[in-house]
Protein backbone atom coordinates (compact mmCIF):
# COMPACT_ATOMS: atom_id res chain seq x y z
CA UNK A 1 0.00 0.00 0.00
CA UNK A 2 1.08 3.11 -1.09
CA UNK A 3 2.10 5.82 1.98
CA UNK A 4 3.08 9.43 0.89
CA UNK A 5 5.66 11.35 2.88
CA UNK A 6 7.95 14.26 2.95
CA UNK A 7 11.66 13.29 4.31
CA UNK A 8 13.46 16.75 5.65
CA UNK A 9 17.12 16.71 5.27
CA UNK A 10 18.25 18.94 7.61
CA UNK A 11 21.47 18.67 6.65
CA UNK A 12 20.79 21.36 4.42
CA UNK A 13 17.93 22.93 5.37
CA UNK A 14 18.90 26.74 5.51
CA UNK A 15 15.56 27.96 7.35
CA UNK A 16 14.62 30.32 4.62
CA UNK A 17 11.03 29.63 5.29
CA UNK A 18 10.65 29.30 1.10
CA UNK A 19 8.14 26.01 1.79
CA UNK A 20 5.93 28.10 4.60
CA UNK A 21 4.96 30.96 2.12
CA UNK A 22 4.87 28.42 -1.06
CA UNK A 23 2.74 26.00 1.19
CA UNK A 24 0.28 29.23 2.24
CA UNK A 25 0.06 30.27 -1.31
CA UNK A 26 -0.97 27.41 -2.45
CA UNK A 27 -2.91 25.76 0.05
CA UNK A 28 -4.60 29.26 1.04
CA UNK A 29 -6.42 29.08 -2.81
CA UNK A 30 -6.99 25.45 -3.02
CA UNK A 31 -8.57 22.74 -1.82
CA UNK A 32 -8.25 23.42 1.92
CA UNK A 33 -8.10 27.10 1.76
CA UNK A 34 -8.46 29.68 2.63
CA UNK A 35 -5.95 29.67 5.38
CA UNK A 36 -6.98 32.51 7.35
CA UNK A 37 -4.88 35.27 8.58
CA UNK A 38 -6.03 37.63 11.58
CA UNK A 39 -4.80 40.97 12.09
CA UNK A 40 -1.94 40.51 9.60
CA UNK A 41 -0.72 44.42 10.39
CA UNK A 42 -1.48 44.63 13.83
CA UNK A 43 0.64 43.73 17.17
CA UNK A 44 -0.95 40.79 17.55
CA UNK A 45 -0.96 38.87 14.02
CA UNK A 46 -2.07 35.40 13.90
CA UNK A 47 -2.58 32.85 11.46
CA UNK A 48 -3.32 29.06 9.99
CA UNK A 49 0.15 27.31 8.42
CA UNK A 50 0.47 24.14 7.53
CA UNK A 51 4.03 23.93 7.94
CA UNK A 52 6.44 26.09 10.39
CA UNK A 53 10.18 26.27 10.47
CA UNK A 54 11.68 26.59 13.83
CA UNK A 55 15.43 27.48 14.56
CA UNK A 56 17.21 25.53 17.26
CA UNK A 57 21.03 25.82 18.10
CA UNK A 58 23.28 22.80 19.50
CA UNK A 59 26.49 23.28 21.51
CA UNK A 60 28.02 25.93 23.68
CA UNK A 61 29.92 28.43 21.30
CA UNK A 62 31.97 28.54 19.33
CA UNK A 63 31.32 25.00 18.60
CA UNK A 64 27.44 25.09 17.77
CA UNK A 65 25.25 24.41 15.13
CA UNK A 66 22.25 25.64 14.06
CA UNK A 67 18.93 23.44 12.99
CA UNK A 68 17.05 24.68 10.68
CA UNK A 69 13.73 22.81 11.89
CA UNK A 70 10.61 22.13 9.22
CA UNK A 71 7.74 20.39 10.87
CA UNK A 72 4.44 19.65 9.15
CA UNK A 73 1.79 17.38 9.63
CA UNK A 74 3.80 13.95 9.83
CA UNK A 75 0.64 11.48 8.24
CA UNK A 76 1.54 9.04 11.00
CA UNK A 77 0.90 5.22 9.60
CA UNK A 78 -0.97 4.86 13.18
CA UNK A 79 -2.64 8.99 13.35
CA UNK A 80 -3.90 9.07 17.23
CA UNK A 81 -5.94 12.55 15.56
CA UNK A 82 -8.30 9.87 13.70
CA UNK A 83 -9.73 7.44 16.05
CA UNK A 84 -10.78 10.40 18.52
CA UNK A 85 -12.90 12.38 15.88
CA UNK A 86 -16.02 12.23 16.92
CA UNK A 87 -17.60 12.78 13.75
CA UNK A 88 -15.24 10.90 11.30
CA UNK A 89 -14.02 14.24 10.08
CA UNK A 90 -10.42 13.34 10.37
CA UNK A 91 -9.53 10.33 8.35
CA UNK A 92 -7.11 8.90 6.79
CA UNK A 93 -6.68 8.28 2.89
CA UNK A 94 -6.83 4.24 2.70
CA UNK A 95 -4.99 4.77 -1.08
CA UNK A 96 -2.09 6.83 -0.16
CA UNK A 97 -2.16 7.10 4.02
CA UNK A 98 -2.81 11.28 3.53
CA UNK A 99 -4.21 12.09 7.15
CA UNK A 100 -7.03 14.70 6.01
CA UNK A 101 -9.96 16.82 7.95
CA UNK A 102 -13.38 16.87 6.00
CA UNK A 103 -14.74 20.39 6.30
CA UNK A 104 -17.96 19.85 6.12
CA UNK A 105 -17.87 17.56 9.06
CA UNK A 106 -15.53 19.14 11.43
CA UNK A 107 -17.15 20.53 14.29
CA UNK A 108 -14.40 22.48 15.80
CA UNK A 109 -14.33 20.46 18.99
CA UNK A 110 -10.56 20.98 18.81
CA UNK A 111 -9.88 17.09 20.49
CA UNK A 112 -7.83 16.20 17.40
CA UNK A 113 -5.31 18.73 18.56
CA UNK A 114 -5.34 17.65 21.93
CA UNK A 115 -4.38 14.10 20.59
CA UNK A 116 -1.48 14.85 18.13
CA UNK A 117 1.27 15.29 20.43
CA UNK A 118 3.35 17.27 17.62
CA UNK A 119 1.09 19.90 17.64
CA UNK A 120 0.44 19.88 13.90
CA UNK A 121 -3.05 20.93 13.54
CA UNK A 122 -4.12 24.00 13.89
CA UNK A 123 -7.54 25.90 14.63
CA UNK A 124 -9.05 28.02 11.65
CA UNK A 125 -10.88 30.74 14.18
CA UNK A 126 -12.44 32.36 11.15
CA UNK A 127 -14.14 29.21 9.22
CA UNK A 128 -13.68 27.16 12.74
CA UNK A 129 -12.83 24.13 11.64
CA UNK A 130 -9.57 22.19 11.92
CA UNK A 131 -6.90 22.69 9.46
CA UNK A 132 -3.93 20.88 8.96
CA UNK A 133 -0.83 19.92 6.20
CA UNK A 134 -2.94 17.88 3.41
CA UNK A 135 0.61 16.67 1.38
CA UNK A 136 -1.17 19.23 -1.09
CA UNK A 137 -3.47 16.66 -1.88
CA UNK A 138 -5.06 18.45 -4.74
CA UNK A 139 -1.58 19.12 -6.64
CA UNK A 140 -0.01 14.95 -5.54
CA UNK A 141 -3.20 13.53 -7.36
CA UNK A 142 -3.83 16.04 -10.51
CA UNK A 143 -3.49 13.46 -13.19
CA UNK A 144 -3.41 16.59 -15.55
CA UNK A 145 -0.30 18.39 -13.82
CA UNK A 146 2.97 16.36 -15.72
CA UNK A 147 4.68 14.91 -13.49
CA UNK A 148 7.50 16.47 -12.10
CA UNK A 149 4.64 18.65 -10.99
CA UNK A 150 2.67 16.07 -8.78
CA UNK A 151 4.52 17.12 -5.99
CA UNK A 152 3.47 18.71 -2.76
CA UNK A 153 4.47 23.07 -2.69
CA UNK A 154 6.77 23.00 -0.09
CA UNK A 155 8.65 20.20 -2.15
CA UNK A 156 8.66 22.25 -5.67
CA UNK A 157 10.00 25.67 -3.67
CA UNK A 158 12.62 24.32 -1.56
CA UNK A 159 15.64 25.65 -2.96
CA UNK A 160 18.49 23.72 -1.51
CA UNK A 161 15.81 20.39 -2.19
CA UNK A 162 15.95 19.78 1.44
CA UNK A 163 12.47 18.55 0.91
CA UNK A 164 12.47 14.96 -0.55
CA UNK A 165 8.62 13.40 -1.56
CA UNK A 166 7.41 10.21 -2.00
CA UNK A 167 6.06 6.74 -0.98
CA UNK A 168 7.79 5.25 1.96
CA UNK A 169 6.32 1.79 1.58
CA UNK A 170 8.34 1.79 -1.84
CA UNK A 171 11.75 -0.01 -0.89
CA UNK A 172 13.21 1.86 -4.13
CA UNK A 173 11.36 5.20 -4.05
CA UNK A 174 13.51 8.48 -3.31
CA UNK A 175 12.45 8.98 0.18
CA UNK A 176 12.85 5.40 0.93
CA UNK A 177 16.41 5.35 -0.10
CA UNK A 178 17.55 8.52 1.90
CA UNK A 179 16.00 7.15 4.88
CA UNK A 180 17.70 3.99 4.55
CA UNK A 181 21.60 5.01 3.23
CA UNK A 182 21.04 8.56 5.46
CA UNK A 183 19.56 7.84 9.05
CA UNK A 184 16.20 9.11 8.50
CA UNK A 185 14.51 8.96 11.79
CA UNK A 186 11.10 10.10 13.00
CA UNK A 187 10.10 12.10 15.96
CA UNK A 188 9.36 11.16 19.65
CA UNK A 189 8.98 7.48 17.66
CA UNK A 190 8.06 6.62 22.09
CA UNK A 191 4.53 7.39 21.03
CA UNK A 192 4.45 4.84 18.55
CA UNK A 193 2.70 6.62 16.08
CA UNK A 194 5.03 5.37 13.58
CA UNK A 195 5.59 8.96 12.17
CA UNK A 196 5.81 8.61 7.93
CA UNK A 197 7.30 11.85 7.84
CA UNK A 198 11.50 11.87 8.26
CA UNK A 199 14.30 13.54 9.17
CA UNK A 200 17.64 13.10 8.14
CA UNK A 201 20.43 13.99 10.59
CA UNK A 202 23.07 16.59 10.42
CA UNK A 203 26.42 14.67 8.23
CA UNK A 204 29.47 15.22 10.50
CA UNK A 205 31.52 18.04 10.24
CA UNK A 206 35.04 19.12 11.22
CA UNK A 207 35.90 22.92 11.94
CA UNK A 208 39.20 23.72 13.30
CA UNK A 209 39.08 26.88 15.46
CA UNK A 210 41.95 29.21 16.36
CA UNK A 211 41.46 31.45 19.05
CA UNK A 212 42.94 34.53 18.14
CA UNK A 213 40.21 34.24 14.91
CA UNK A 214 37.71 34.63 16.99
CA UNK A 215 38.38 38.65 17.93
CA UNK A 216 38.40 40.73 15.31
CA UNK A 217 41.83 42.25 14.58
CA UNK A 218 40.65 45.77 13.65
CA UNK A 219 38.24 46.21 16.19
CA UNK A 220 39.80 49.92 17.85
CA UNK A 221 36.88 50.13 20.39
CA UNK A 222 37.57 47.00 21.89
CA UNK A 223 33.83 46.64 22.38
CA UNK A 224 33.83 42.95 21.13
CA UNK A 225 33.94 40.50 24.64
CA UNK A 226 34.15 36.83 24.33
CA UNK A 227 32.30 34.20 26.43
CA UNK A 228 34.24 32.24 28.82
CA UNK A 229 34.99 29.22 26.86
CA UNK A 230 34.01 25.86 28.82
CA UNK A 231 37.59 24.31 29.48
CA UNK A 232 36.08 20.63 28.49
CA UNK A 233 32.57 18.84 28.15
CA UNK A 234 30.53 17.56 25.30
CA UNK A 235 31.81 18.74 21.97
CA UNK A 236 29.66 17.87 18.92
CA UNK A 237 32.13 15.42 18.09
CA UNK A 238 31.12 13.18 21.08
CA UNK A 239 27.49 13.13 20.12
CA UNK A 240 26.33 9.55 19.30
CA UNK A 241 24.18 10.12 16.25
CA UNK B 1 -3.56 23.46 28.50
CA UNK B 2 -5.19 26.54 28.39
CA UNK B 3 -8.65 25.75 30.20
CA UNK B 4 -11.73 26.43 28.54
CA UNK B 5 -14.53 27.42 31.03
CA UNK B 6 -17.17 25.95 28.64
CA UNK B 7 -15.33 22.90 29.57
CA UNK B 8 -14.76 23.06 33.20
CA UNK B 9 -18.63 24.05 33.25
CA UNK B 10 -19.69 20.72 31.13
CA UNK B 11 -17.35 18.52 33.52
CA UNK B 12 -18.89 19.91 36.83
CA UNK B 13 -22.28 20.80 36.00
CA UNK B 14 -23.37 17.14 34.93
CA UNK B 15 -21.47 15.63 37.41
CA UNK B 16 -23.59 17.37 40.06
CA UNK B 17 -26.34 15.97 38.26
CA UNK B 18 -25.29 12.62 37.97
CA UNK B 19 -24.30 12.33 41.27
CA UNK B 20 -27.90 13.77 42.52
CA UNK B 21 -29.37 11.32 40.61
CA UNK B 22 -27.63 9.00 42.09
CA UNK B 23 -28.31 10.06 45.50
CA UNK B 24 -32.13 10.05 44.65
CA UNK B 25 -32.29 6.62 43.44
CA UNK B 26 -30.17 5.48 46.20
CA UNK B 27 -32.54 7.23 48.62
CA UNK B 28 -35.46 5.18 47.01
CA UNK B 29 -33.71 2.09 47.51
CA UNK B 30 -33.10 2.35 51.03
CA UNK B 31 -36.13 3.36 51.41
CA UNK B 32 -37.17 0.20 49.66
CA UNK B 33 -35.50 -1.75 51.98
CA UNK B 34 -37.41 -0.02 54.88
CA UNK B 35 -33.80 1.20 56.19
CA UNK B 36 -35.30 5.34 55.41
CA UNK B 37 -38.55 6.40 55.58
CA UNK B 38 -40.44 6.52 51.99
CA UNK B 39 -40.81 9.86 50.59
CA UNK B 40 -43.38 11.74 48.69
CA UNK B 41 -42.92 11.12 44.39
CA UNK B 42 -43.14 14.81 44.94
CA UNK B 43 -39.88 14.93 46.32
CA UNK B 44 -38.42 12.05 43.52
CA UNK B 45 -39.90 13.94 40.75
CA UNK B 46 -38.51 17.79 41.91
CA UNK B 47 -35.37 15.92 42.18
CA UNK B 48 -34.44 14.99 38.93
CA UNK B 49 -35.87 17.62 37.16
CA UNK B 50 -33.08 19.50 39.14
CA UNK B 51 -30.89 16.68 38.33
CA UNK B 52 -31.85 16.96 34.71
CA UNK B 53 -31.82 20.87 34.49
CA UNK B 54 -28.02 20.66 35.72
CA UNK B 55 -27.06 18.42 33.08
CA UNK B 56 -28.77 20.73 30.56
CA UNK B 57 -27.13 23.58 31.39
CA UNK B 58 -23.68 21.34 31.66
CA UNK B 59 -25.34 20.21 27.53
CA UNK B 60 -25.59 23.96 26.78
CA UNK B 61 -22.12 24.84 28.22
CA UNK B 62 -20.15 22.28 25.90
CA UNK B 63 -21.64 24.26 22.94
CA UNK B 64 -19.81 26.71 23.56
CA UNK B 65 -16.63 24.76 22.80
CA UNK B 66 -17.41 23.89 18.92
CA UNK B 67 -16.88 25.83 16.27
CA UNK B 68 -19.70 24.18 14.72
CA UNK B 69 -22.36 23.62 16.93
CA UNK B 70 -24.95 23.15 14.30
CA UNK B 71 -23.16 20.13 13.05
CA UNK B 72 -22.82 18.49 16.73
CA UNK B 73 -25.60 15.97 15.99
CA UNK B 74 -22.93 14.44 13.44
CA UNK B 75 -20.74 13.65 16.94
CA UNK B 76 -22.28 10.60 17.43
CA UNK B 77 -21.06 8.23 14.71
CA UNK B 78 -17.59 7.49 15.98
CA UNK B 79 -18.60 6.04 19.38
CA UNK B 80 -16.76 2.94 18.27
CA UNK B 81 -13.35 4.51 18.54
CA UNK B 82 -14.07 7.91 19.89
CA UNK B 83 -14.63 8.52 23.68
CA UNK B 84 -16.03 12.14 23.10
CA UNK B 85 -18.88 10.48 20.25
CA UNK B 86 -19.22 7.68 23.27
CA UNK B 87 -20.22 10.89 25.69
CA UNK B 88 -22.55 12.26 23.18
CA UNK B 89 -24.66 9.25 23.35
CA UNK B 90 -24.47 8.49 27.10
CA UNK B 91 -25.43 12.26 27.89
CA UNK B 92 -28.67 12.62 26.47
CA UNK B 93 -29.54 8.73 27.26
CA UNK B 94 -28.81 9.73 30.68
CA UNK B 95 -30.77 12.14 30.22
CA UNK B 96 -33.95 10.51 28.88
CA UNK B 97 -34.25 8.14 31.89
CA UNK B 98 -33.82 10.51 34.27
CA UNK B 99 -36.61 12.42 32.82
CA UNK B 100 -38.93 9.81 32.47
CA UNK B 101 -37.50 8.79 36.46
CA UNK B 102 -38.85 11.72 37.22
CA UNK B 103 -41.97 11.52 35.04
CA UNK B 104 -42.61 8.39 36.66
CA UNK B 105 -42.65 9.36 39.88
CA UNK B 106 -44.72 12.75 39.28
CA UNK B 107 -47.43 10.88 38.13
CA UNK B 108 -47.36 8.17 40.78
CA UNK B 109 -46.84 4.91 38.49
CA UNK B 110 -45.41 4.19 41.50
CA UNK B 111 -47.79 1.05 41.74
CA UNK B 112 -45.56 -2.58 42.14
CA UNK B 113 -45.29 -4.30 38.56
CA UNK B 114 -44.66 -7.68 40.27
CA UNK B 115 -42.76 -8.83 43.42
CA UNK B 116 -39.70 -11.07 43.54
CA UNK B 117 -39.97 -13.59 46.70
CA UNK B 118 -42.29 -12.16 47.79
CA UNK B 119 -40.83 -9.29 49.78
CA UNK B 120 -39.28 -6.89 46.90
CA UNK B 121 -41.86 -5.11 44.90
CA UNK B 122 -40.74 -4.16 41.89
CA UNK B 123 -42.42 -0.83 39.81
CA UNK B 124 -41.31 1.46 36.76
CA UNK B 125 -39.46 3.77 38.57
CA UNK B 126 -36.92 1.05 40.39
CA UNK B 127 -35.98 -0.25 36.60
CA UNK B 128 -35.86 3.08 35.22
CA UNK B 129 -33.93 4.19 38.01
CA UNK B 130 -31.72 1.05 37.84
CA UNK B 131 -31.03 2.30 33.98
CA UNK B 132 -30.55 5.71 34.88
CA UNK B 133 -28.31 4.85 37.44
CA UNK B 134 -26.12 2.73 34.39
CA UNK B 135 -26.10 5.42 31.95
CA UNK B 136 -25.23 7.72 34.78
CA UNK B 137 -22.23 5.33 35.43
CA UNK B 138 -20.87 5.07 31.82
CA UNK B 139 -21.07 8.97 31.39
CA UNK B 140 -19.07 9.03 34.09
CA UNK B 141 -16.62 6.82 32.10
CA UNK B 142 -17.16 8.72 29.13
CA UNK B 143 -16.58 12.20 29.94
CA UNK B 144 -13.07 10.66 32.02
CA UNK B 145 -12.10 9.15 29.27
CA UNK B 146 -12.25 11.76 27.13
CA UNK B 147 -9.21 12.67 29.26
CA UNK B 148 -7.56 9.40 30.59
CA UNK B 149 -7.24 8.29 26.73
CA UNK B 150 -4.79 10.60 26.02
CA UNK B 151 -1.52 8.64 26.50
CA UNK B 152 0.70 11.34 25.78
CA UNK B 153 -0.34 14.06 28.19
CA UNK B 154 0.80 12.17 31.25
CA UNK B 155 -1.11 13.89 34.00
CA UNK B 156 -4.25 12.69 32.61
CA UNK B 157 -3.47 9.21 31.36
CA UNK B 158 -4.22 7.38 34.44
CA UNK B 159 -7.11 6.08 36.01
CA UNK B 160 -6.79 8.45 38.70
CA UNK B 161 -8.62 10.73 36.24
CA UNK B 162 -11.83 8.34 35.93
CA UNK B 163 -11.86 8.29 39.74
CA UNK B 164 -11.71 11.75 40.49
CA UNK B 165 -14.57 12.55 38.06
CA UNK B 166 -16.54 9.86 39.75
CA UNK B 167 -15.91 10.42 43.18
CA UNK B 168 -16.09 14.37 42.87
CA UNK B 169 -19.33 14.37 40.86
CA UNK B 170 -20.61 11.57 43.52
CA UNK B 171 -19.64 13.88 46.36
CA UNK B 172 -20.95 17.23 44.96
CA UNK B 173 -23.92 15.33 43.64
CA UNK B 174 -25.04 13.71 47.04
CA UNK B 175 -24.10 17.06 48.85
CA UNK B 176 -27.10 19.03 46.31
CA UNK B 177 -29.19 16.07 47.49
CA UNK B 178 -28.70 16.91 51.11
CA UNK B 179 -28.95 20.56 50.66
CA UNK B 180 -32.36 19.67 48.87
CA UNK B 181 -33.39 17.49 51.17
CA UNK B 182 -32.96 19.95 54.11
CA UNK B 183 -34.48 22.87 51.74
CA UNK B 184 -37.61 20.68 51.71
CA UNK B 185 -37.52 19.81 55.22
CA UNK B 186 -37.37 15.92 54.91
CA UNK B 187 -35.41 14.08 57.01
CA UNK B 188 -32.91 12.38 54.44
CA UNK B 189 -30.24 15.36 55.30
CA UNK B 190 -28.15 13.02 57.66
CA UNK B 191 -28.19 10.15 55.22
CA UNK B 192 -27.20 11.80 52.42
CA UNK B 193 -24.70 14.14 54.46
CA UNK B 194 -23.11 11.04 55.43
CA UNK B 195 -22.65 9.63 51.88
CA UNK B 196 -21.50 13.09 50.78
CA UNK B 197 -18.73 13.03 53.09
CA UNK B 198 -17.36 9.57 51.94
CA UNK B 199 -17.44 10.44 48.49
CA UNK B 200 -15.72 13.15 49.38
CA UNK B 201 -13.12 11.46 51.16
CA UNK B 202 -12.78 9.25 48.19
CA UNK B 203 -12.45 11.64 45.84
CA UNK B 204 -9.58 13.53 48.65
CA UNK B 205 -7.83 10.30 48.66
CA UNK B 206 -8.03 10.31 44.76
CA UNK B 207 -7.25 13.71 43.86
CA UNK B 208 -4.34 13.81 46.36
CA UNK B 209 -3.24 11.00 45.04
CA UNK B 210 -3.03 12.32 41.24
CA UNK B 211 -1.39 15.68 42.60
CA UNK B 212 1.53 13.61 44.17
CA UNK B 213 1.70 11.85 40.74
CA UNK B 214 1.96 13.96 38.92
CA UNK B 215 4.30 15.87 41.08
CA UNK B 216 6.54 13.33 40.47
CA UNK B 217 7.15 12.06 36.71
CA UNK B 218 8.90 13.15 34.49
CA UNK B 219 8.15 12.95 30.69
CA UNK B 220 9.82 10.36 28.67
CA UNK B 221 9.79 12.53 25.77
CA UNK B 222 12.42 15.24 25.49
CA UNK B 223 13.46 17.66 22.98
CA UNK B 224 15.71 15.73 21.82
CA UNK B 225 13.28 12.92 20.94
CA UNK B 226 11.03 15.63 19.29
CA UNK B 227 13.35 17.26 17.13
CA UNK B 228 16.14 14.02 16.70
CA UNK B 229 18.96 16.13 17.61
CA UNK B 230 20.85 14.19 20.51
CA UNK B 231 22.97 16.82 22.06
CA UNK B 232 23.01 17.99 25.55
CA UNK B 233 22.83 21.75 24.95
CA UNK B 234 19.74 22.21 22.74
CA UNK B 235 18.10 25.85 22.72
CA UNK B 236 15.37 26.94 20.58
CA UNK B 237 16.31 30.17 18.91
CA UNK B 238 13.02 31.04 16.53
CA UNK B 239 9.52 29.32 16.77
CA UNK B 240 9.04 29.99 13.26
CA UNK B 241 6.76 33.42 13.48
CA UNK B 242 6.47 36.62 15.80
CA UNK B 243 2.76 36.92 16.87
CA UNK B 244 0.80 34.25 18.24
CA UNK B 245 -0.46 30.91 17.00
CA UNK B 246 -3.06 28.43 18.22
CA UNK B 247 -0.53 25.87 19.22
CA UNK B 248 0.69 28.82 21.71
CA UNK B 249 -2.54 29.88 22.43
CA UNK B 250 -4.35 26.35 23.06
CA UNK B 251 -1.57 24.15 24.77
CA UNK B 252 -0.22 27.16 27.25
CA UNK B 253 -1.99 28.23 30.28
CA UNK B 254 -0.02 31.68 30.48
CA UNK B 255 -0.85 31.42 34.34
CA UNK B 256 1.81 32.12 37.12
CA UNK B 257 3.29 29.48 39.27
CA UNK B 258 1.94 31.17 42.29
CA UNK B 259 -1.37 31.64 41.06
CA UNK B 260 -1.51 27.94 40.55
CA UNK B 261 -0.43 26.89 43.90
CA UNK B 262 -2.96 29.56 45.10
CA UNK B 263 -5.81 27.53 43.13
CA UNK B 264 -4.52 24.08 44.06
CA UNK B 265 -4.56 24.81 47.81
CA UNK B 266 -8.08 26.92 47.03
CA UNK B 267 -9.70 24.17 45.93
CA UNK B 268 -8.42 21.52 48.36
CA UNK B 269 -9.95 23.79 50.69
CA UNK B 270 -13.37 24.50 49.34
CA UNK B 271 -13.73 21.34 47.64
CA UNK B 272 -12.76 18.70 50.71
CA UNK B 273 -12.39 20.54 53.39
CA UNK B 274 -15.07 23.15 54.05
CA UNK B 275 -18.06 20.96 52.88
CA UNK B 276 -17.30 18.35 55.24
CA UNK B 277 -16.80 20.87 58.41
CA UNK B 278 -19.94 22.41 57.10
CA UNK B 279 -22.21 19.35 56.70
CA UNK B 280 -21.31 17.83 60.00
CA UNK B 281 -22.34 21.61 61.83
CA UNK B 282 -25.42 21.55 59.84
CA UNK B 283 -25.85 17.97 61.19
CA UNK B 284 -25.10 18.99 65.05
CA UNK B 285 -27.20 22.30 64.23
CA UNK B 286 -29.89 20.57 62.67
CA UNK B 287 -29.57 23.74 59.94
CA UNK B 288 -31.36 23.88 56.65
CA UNK B 289 -28.94 26.41 55.07
CA UNK B 290 -25.53 24.96 56.30
CA UNK B 291 -25.88 22.34 53.39
CA UNK B 292 -26.98 24.82 50.85
CA UNK B 293 -23.92 26.25 51.75
CA UNK B 294 -21.89 23.18 51.74
CA UNK B 295 -22.82 22.69 48.29
CA UNK B 296 -22.22 26.19 47.05
CA UNK B 297 -18.50 26.36 48.37
CA UNK B 298 -17.91 22.43 47.32
CA UNK B 299 -19.41 23.33 43.81
CA UNK B 300 -16.89 26.61 43.71
CA UNK B 301 -14.35 24.73 44.66
CA UNK B 302 -14.62 22.14 41.69
CA UNK B 303 -14.64 24.59 39.10
CA UNK B 304 -11.43 25.69 40.26
CA UNK B 305 -10.40 21.78 40.81
CA UNK B 306 -10.83 21.31 36.83
CA UNK B 307 -8.99 25.08 36.08
CA UNK B 308 -6.02 22.86 37.58
CA UNK B 309 -6.50 19.57 36.17
CA UNK B 310 -6.24 21.54 33.05
CA UNK B 311 -3.04 23.52 33.51
CA UNK B 312 -1.95 20.97 35.09
CA UNK B 313 -1.40 18.97 31.73
CA UNK B 314 1.86 19.43 29.59
CA UNK B 315 1.33 18.52 26.30
CA UNK B 316 4.23 17.01 24.26
CA UNK B 317 3.81 19.75 21.71
CA UNK B 318 4.86 22.53 23.81
CA UNK B 319 8.46 20.94 23.88
CA UNK B 320 8.69 22.75 20.36
CA UNK B 321 7.78 25.99 22.12
CA UNK B 322 10.52 26.16 24.53
CA UNK B 323 10.74 30.15 24.82
CA UNK B 324 7.14 30.12 25.54
CA UNK B 325 6.99 26.96 27.97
Amino acid sequence: MTQLALVIDLNVCVGCHACVTSCKEWNTSGWAGPMTDLRPYDADPTGVFFNRVQTYEAGVFPNTETYHFPKSCLHCEDPPCVPVCPTGASYKREDNGVVLVDYDKCIGCKYCSWACPYGVREFDEQQKVMKKCTLCIDRVTDMTLPESERKPACVLACPTSARIYGDIHDPDSDVSVAIREQGGYPLQPEWGTKPSNHYLPRRKTRIQIHEDELVRVDNPLKKEELPTLPEAGETLDDVAW
Amino acid sequence: MHPAFSVIFLTTLIGVGQGLFLALYTGQLYALANLLPAQSSNFYAVGSMVSLALLFAGLIASFFHLGHPERAWRAATQWRTSWLSREVLALPAAMGLIFLYGTVHFFDLTKPLFVISGTLPVDFSLIIGGLGTLAVFGLFLCTAMIYASLRFIKAWYSPLTVANFLFLGIASGFMLAAAFSAYQGTSLVGFYGTWAVIATLFGLLTRVATLYRNGQFRCKVDLKSAVGVHHSQLEQKAQGFMGGSFNTREFFHGRSQRLLNLIRYAFLLMVFVVPVILILLAYALESETLPLLAFGIQYLGLILERYHFFTEAQHPQNLYYQSMA
